[in-house]
This record gives structure tokens, sequence and C-alpha cells, in this order.
């Protein structure tokens, strides 16, 4: 496959300049960049989702031009998409026959699906319901969809963010075995150390354009970093500090999950001493948006399950806990942390009316407000006209930023905050992990739920793992290795046999 | 190819062009409807829209402006609390009705009674009468989550039954030599809510309009409880975050739109209607709806609408009367201006562009 001179210009924004690079048969090519680099919608071309403006591709010595994702998969190119485009309602097969121009009967592609899944050690009942698979088991699904079609050049779009790292083992030894097989994949992610221990070369983009290629092995991630974010990165520092008083305690926390598809939390227990910072680790859609709920007051427990500073508060709303001391920071940032059509002034107000006394006897004062959000847009580098601009204009990172500082700003005893830097850039990700610790430093006690295990690892002082509800017992982080914290994560989900035949 | 882009920013430009271009696209398809019917297009848009202001019986209808706007205001600002929450209070016509009816039922009960006490009883009455008939569909929606879109309508049509029988049964005068309809309050000084200055239509209705719109702007754009209003109707799972609770506020707007709703038929049926008859009910409920989204549910623009509205109120009757133009054409007419302000609406969030077909398709599989 090869591209040459792609360009691709949306209303305000060049999303790919001239971009060119070629991935030779049986290799495994790493498409690197910070969010907002380009790389979704150059694999949307390739894809046939969008047409380049300028430029042509080639597809094993033929001009590739397709017009649309059916041709380019009867071409040979095949894509997993980082969300899934599964009916949780359905069955794997039924899924998968979904997909198809010409599904054949069903016990005939059930015996396809079966045959695949054991060639790959990639095990998959084609009979189950996709709505009681695990997130793991769920892309496996979208993996066989693909190879189904014997693609020439599979695309991967951060297929990792979801897996245990067994799971990821497992997924690394599947695709070496077709990069074995002669097909191309296309790897994208934003984790560098998977991308030296997998891909044979790299293309790395920044603002639309390809800013340099290498050879993952040869380099180390701090350098591949450097390059993706165009500028030298610091490493958070801490200060060594004494453990204080019990600030944060959690016990026997179980409520059930508002969520549809959603889980329950199962006797959640756990502390945090003030200053110490807990990170709490997970496969997405293990109970971590319900812990947040539980820990904000927007799902209401009986009182002594949540203790802040000895005071019960598992029964308070929002509005008490934050009264208490207790801030926290959901994951979903248009709609539930923030107000998308409203300015960042009022989304100031949002939680911290209470603790900056932003309003008097009820009456706003929005003078205080806008200083507030101003001095929150100077602290955390937001980049934006004015605290007036509404907070749906700002990208996803810039209004991350806004709303970690509107958090951390509020001097509160326990800060909770669910994937502090997802879609965040390595700059302001690394900006915001100082902040947390900053924040620690002073005292405050925080619980972090991440996907991130490294970012966990930087930061935490204990660890603890999220499975199906249940939470394991938090262990200090030093000496932790990436083996424990994958038994901690539930193992491979059935999957330790996978690649018996090849072990 | 027409494609609508959402905007970065809500165009501060549209947001107050929109009520105008609206009136503007109003005027130019019922002017095609007039002609349609054969009428004078350029004579009856002048009968409605400025004949009432500045014709020769001008000196009559402009009282009569503020007599239709009064209602109209008071009813529309309680509906928009609720609208900017996102608690669609359709019902506001029945609100209005119960009201009437529990104030009248208060100043009958007190007749012949001579007391400055009772005025005062019958406005509690009043509020109380259309707060009890707003909190149906308030108590059905927070404990069974049943619509209250469709609950708060089905009790119009409950209350104008209501209404029917007062006026031929309960409330029914009975020196009104077996007529429907109820002794009329406007004739007795304990109950009359006379006009304040001879000849300019106001009365304690539109006083309380004007009174109530300050209010609902201060609470809207200065108190905290404003802001929570908003945003529960901005982003729903924000506001639980901030720590609204939903049901709480349920009850708050519906019931404030109730009372108010209630007041409005409480000055009506002591002013300018004067008595309960069988048909008290004239759509003021519904006409708010148009007054509230014209206004762009802020206070101080709904009072700017509700006279725009009752000048086609009054103009309209004009045009019926002069010209004899049916009543529907006349309510079609202010239908049209609903619908072109939710149409045009549409651009402070949405920019259209033109674009040559099939250029880009966006969205995964």
């Amino acid at each position: 496959m090869l591209l040459e001179g792609l360009t691709k210009a949306y209303p305000g924004v060049v999303a790919n300049s001239d971009v060119s690079f070629g991935i030779g048969e049986g290799e495994i090519h790493a498409l690197l960049g910070e969010n907002g680099a380009g790389k979704s919608t150059l694999v949307k071309m390739i894809y046939g989702l969008v047409k380049p403006d300028v430029g042509r591709m080639v597809l094993r010595g033929q001009p590739y031009v397709p017009a649309k994702p059916a041709e380019a998969r009867r071409l040979g190119v095949a894509m997993v998409f980082q969300h899934f485009s599964l009916f949780e309602a359905l069955t794997v097969a039924e899924n998968v026959a979904l997909g198809m121009e010409t599904p054949p009967p069903m016990r005939e592609l059930a015996a396809r699906i079966r045959s695949v899944s054991e060639e790959y050690g990639l095990p998959l009942d084609p009979g189950r319901m996709v709505g009681d698979l695990s997130a793991g088991e769920r892309q496996r699904v979208e993996i066989i969809r693909c190879l189904l079609q014997d693609p020439k050049l599979l695309i991967m779009d951060e297929p990792t963010s979801v897996l245990t790292p067994q799971e990821v083992e497992i997924l690394f030894r599947t695709l070496r075995q077709l990069r074995a097989e002669g097909t191309s994949i296309l790897y994208i992610s934003h984790k560098l150390e998977e991308i030296r221990a997998l891909c044979d070369e790299a293309t790395i983009l920044r603002r639309g354009r390809v800013v340099g290629t290498c050879t993952p092995r040869e380099r180390t991630a701090r350098e591949m970093a450097e390059l993706m974010v165009g500028a030298t990165l610091g490493t958070p520092t801490r200060s060594p500090r004494p453990k204080g008083q019990v600030a944060l305690g959690v016990s026997d926390l179980s409520v059930a999950s508002p969520i549809a598809f959603g889980t329950p939390l199962r006797g959640v227990s756990f502390t945090v001493a003030a200053g110490e910072v807990l990170g709490i680790a997970g496969v997405a859609g293990n109970g971590q948006d319900e812990l947040l709920l539980a820990l904000s007051g927007e799902l209401r427990a009986p009182g002594d399950r949540v203790r802040l500073n000895d005071h019960a508060i598992g029964d308070l709303g929002p509005a008490e806990r934050r009264r208490a001391g207790l801030v926290s920071a959901p994951e979903d940032r248009y709609g539930h942390a923030a107000a998308p059509d409203m300015s960042l002034t009022e989304n100031a107000l949002l939680t911290a009316a209470i603790r900056r006394k932003l309003t008097r006897h009820g009456f706003i004062d929005w003078a205080k407000t806008r200083a507030f959000a101003e001095e929150i847009i100077a602290d955390y580098d937001v980049r934006t006209p004015g605290p007036g601009t509404a907070a749906r204009a700002l990208s996803g990172g810039n209004l991350q930023k806004f709303l970690m500082g509107r958090e951390l700003l509020q001097d509160a005893d326990a800060i909770v905050i669910n994937q502090p830097t997802w879609g965040v850039d390595a700059a302001a990700a690394a900006s915001i992990r100082q902040k947390i610790l900053d924040c620690a430093a002073t005292g405050a006690a925080v619980v972090v739920i991440s996907q991130d295990l490294d970012e966990l690892l930087e930061i935490a002082d204990s660890f603890a793992v999220l499975n199906e509800g249940r939470m394991t017992k938090p262990r200090p982080t030093q000496g932790l290795t990436m083996d424990e914290i994958g038994m901690m994560m539930g193992g491979a989900h059935g999957m330790e046999v996978a690649h018996h035949a090849e072990a | 190819m027409l494609r609508l882009e959402k905007r970065p920013n809500p165009s501060r430009f549209w947001l107050y062009a929109t009520p105008v271009v609206a009136v503007l696209l109003t005027m130019i398809a019922g002017g095609l409807l007039f002609a349609a019917m054969g009428k004078n297009p350029f004579e009856v848009i002048r009968t409605i829209f400025w004949d009432p202001i500045f014709g020769q019986f001008a000196f009559y209808l402009r009282g009569q402006l503020l007599v239709k706007a009064g209602p109209l205001i008071l009813i529309a600002i309680g509906l928009a609390l609720g609208f900017r929450a996102g608690i669609w209070n359709i019902g506001a016509e029945g609100q209005y009705i119960i009201g009437a009816i529990c104030a009248a039922a208060v100043g009958l009960a007190a007749y012949p009674t001579e007391s400055r006490w009772i005025f005062p009883a019958m406005v509690i009455a009043g509020a109380f009468g259309g707060w009890a008939w707003a909190m149906i569909p308030a108590i059905l929606k927070t404990r069974f989550n049943t619509n209250e879109i469709l609950v708060s309508l089905m009790l119009v049509y409950v209350a104008e039954t209501i209404v029917a029988k007062a006026a031929t049964g309960f409330l029914k005068n009975p020196e009104g030599m077996g007529f429907p309809g109820s002794r009329n309050l406007s004739t007795f000084p304990a109950t009359a809510n006379p006009e304040l200055f001879a000849g300019s239509g106001l009365h304690w209705g539109g006083v309380t309009a004007l009174v109530m719109a300050i209010l609902a702007w201060v609470l809207l754009s200065r108190h905290i409880l404003g802001f929570q209003i908003r945003l529960a109707g901005q982003a729903p799972r924000a506001a639980r975050f901030n720590g609204v609770n939903p049901n709480r506020l349920v009850m708050l707007c519906m019931g404030a739109s109730g009372a108010l709703a209630g007041l409005a038929g409480m000055f009506e049926v002591t002013g300018p209607a004067g008595q309960i008859t069988i048909d008290f009910g004239t759509g003021y409920g519904f006409t708010a709806i148009i007054v509230a989204f014209l206004g762009r549910l802020n206070p101080l623009g709904i009072v700017l609408a509700g006279f725009i509205m009752a000048l086609t109120y009054v103009g309209g009757e004009m045009a019926s009367t002069n010209l004899g133009l049916p009543d529907a054409a006349i309510q079609v007419f202010q239908g049209m201006l609903l619908f072109f302000l939710l149409g045009v609406d549409m651009l402070t969030n949405y920019r259209i562009r033109l674009r040559a077909a099939g250029t880009t398709v966006k969205g995964a599989l």
C-alpha cells in the first residue's frame, strides 16, 4: 500500500496535508499522533469513508480509489474500529452476517467463525449474545468479522484501550501470526510501549503532516512521544510525603446501575488517606461510571457506606458532598461534567458555586464567577478566546483542562476523577497529572479511575482494580509488576489457553 | 444540496433576529393566505398590525391591547420557566380556567359582603386553583413517569367541562333568570378588578404581569435556582451532577406556571370577562405558548411578544368584523407565527451550507 501526497481540508481546518508513506506486505506499520493530528481522517480516506482532496493511493500496484467502505472491503482493506458497531441483542454470528454483502447460511457461517477463531487463537462462540460478552470478546467479534474477508490490509484503531495486559498479549500474537502470513497491518495507537513491542515501522503525524518516520524498536518511548508533541516532555514529580489520616472511606458499597447494560457495584471497600493517590484500573464498563456516580452523590447509598473525614455522607446529594469537601470529575465532558451550550463562566459555576462561594443568599456573583473561570483558564493553560465561549466550542483536551482546573482549584479534602487525561494530548496530560499530584501534596485525598495503566503507575500511591463491579484490595503501587496487575484485572477472560499450540 | 452545520457558538445575531424574521415571514405567508381567500392582503395586514395602534379607533383599541396582553404575558412567563427546564406544561388553558373558577367561587361565597379582604382572598384562591390543577400532571410525572405534555393537555378539556358545569350549575347566578353564567363580579366593588386609569386597559392583572416579568428575569439571570432551571433544560445529566433534584424542579416549574395561569384567570374573571360563562376559556393558555417562544423564553422578550400577539388578537377581531375574515383564518395566522419562529430558530445554532451533492459521506458503518 502506498499513499502519496494525501490532503484533506475541512472548513476551517486542514486535517491532512501532503501525507505520504508506504506499508510493505507483511508489515505492521504504526500510525502515531496526538488527538487531532489527523490519524482518523487519514484512516477514513483509506477505508473509503472520506475522499481525499488531493493525492493518490496505490494498493498492490493498482490505483486505489475506494468510493465507499464496501468497495474498500472488496479490494481487501478491513478495519476494526475503536468503538464497536455491534448489536447487543444479537448473537455473534448474526452480527458478523450483518456486515457481509452476501452472508452464507447461518450454520455454515458459524462453522467458519469457529475455524477462523481457532486458527488465530481468538476463542469465540458464534451462538452467544453480544450483550453478554466482555469488551475484549466484542473486539474479537470485530476482528473475526474482518478476517473472514481475508484482508490484505487490516486497519486497527486503538485496539488495546479496552483490553487487559494478557488480552493485549494474545491480540499481539494474533497480529504477528497475520503478519507472518503476509497481511499488512496499519496500527493506530498512542501507547508507545505497545508500538515498540509490535510494530516494524512507524509514521508520526502532527497537525496533519508527517513529521517523521522511525523504526520503533530502535527508539525509546520518550523519543517517539517528543516527536509526536514536537516538544520535550517533563515527568511529573512528586515530593515524598507522610501519609495522613484517612480522609475518604468507602465500606461495602453496593448500588444498582442506572445505566442500561451497566454494571452494579458489589461490595466495594477502600480508604484513601490525606495526601494519598489511589489509582483504580479496570477495563471500561466494569463499574467505573457507577463508582463515580456513587462517590459524586448522583447515586446514593446508606449514609455510613461513604465517609468523609469521619462524617457519613453516603446519603447526601452532590451539592451537600461538595459542601462537605468532596469534589468529583466525571468522564463524559459534553453533557455530564459540563453543559455544552453554556459558557465557561456558567460551567465554572456548575460545580464551584458552593466551595468558591460564588453565590450570596442564592444570588449569583457573576463577576466573581467570571474571575474564577479566568483563573482556571490561566492556571491550566486553556486555549480559548475567553470565559464567555460556549463549552462545546472547545476541543476535548482543552475542555478537559478547564474541567480539571475547576475541580482541583476548589481546595477540596477529597477529589474523585474518572479518566483525567482521556483524549488529552501528551503535554496537557502531563501537566494535568502534575496538578493532581500537587493537590495530593497539599493534603487532598485523590481517587483516580483510569484505563491508562501507565498513567496510574505514574501517579498512584496505591493501586486497585474494578472488575465486574467488584474491587480488589488496594495494594501499594511500588513493586507491582505488569503481570500481577493483569491478574488483578481478571486475567484474559478465559483466554489463558488461547495460543497454547504455539507456546 | 442544502446541509445544516452546527455552529461552534450560538449566533447572537440570530438569537435576536429570529422573532423579527418570523413576524415578517408570517406577514408574507399570511398575506398569501388572505389573498387566496379573495381579500386584499395589504389591507388585512394593515388592519391587524397598524390600525389598532394608529388607526381611527386607536383610542379604544390601544386599551384593548393591554387587556389582551396582560394575561398572555402572565401565563407565558410561567410557561417559559418550565420550558427553560425542559418541562412542557401545555395545559395552561386548563389552569387558567380552574384559577378563575376558584377565585369566582370565593368571591361569590362572600357575596354580598363588602370587605377589602375579599379581593386578596380571591387572588390567593385563583393562584391556588391554577397551582393545584398543574400539580396533577406534575405528581403523575414524578411518581409514575407519565408524559406531562399529554396529561396537562387532556386536563384542559376536563377544565372546560367543569367551567361549563359551573356556569350552568353550581356557580349560576340565582337572579339570572335561568340564563347560564355567574353573577357579574366586576359590578361589585369588593370583587371587581377595574381599570386603574380610565381608557388605559391596565388592571391589576397587567401590573402583576409586569412585576412577574421582572422577577422572572432576575430569577433566570441572577439566581442560582434560575441557573439550575436553565441547566436542567440544556444538559439534564449535568444538572444532576450539579445536585438538581429533577422531581423537585418539575413540581416547582409546573406549580409556578400553574399558579401564574390561575392568577391570569382570576384577573380576567373579575375584570374584562366579569363572570364565569360556559365558554370562559378563550385560548389565552394556548396562545401564551406562542408568546413564550416568540419572546425567546426570556421574560423581557415575552413582554414585547405579548403585545405583538395582543395586536393580532385585537387587529384580528377588527379584520373579522370589518373585512369579513373568518376567525379560523386569524387563528391560522397566529399559528403560522409559531411555525416560522421554530423554523427560523434553527439558525441560532445551525448554519445552512450549499454543497455539491455527494462530496462527503460521514459517519461509520
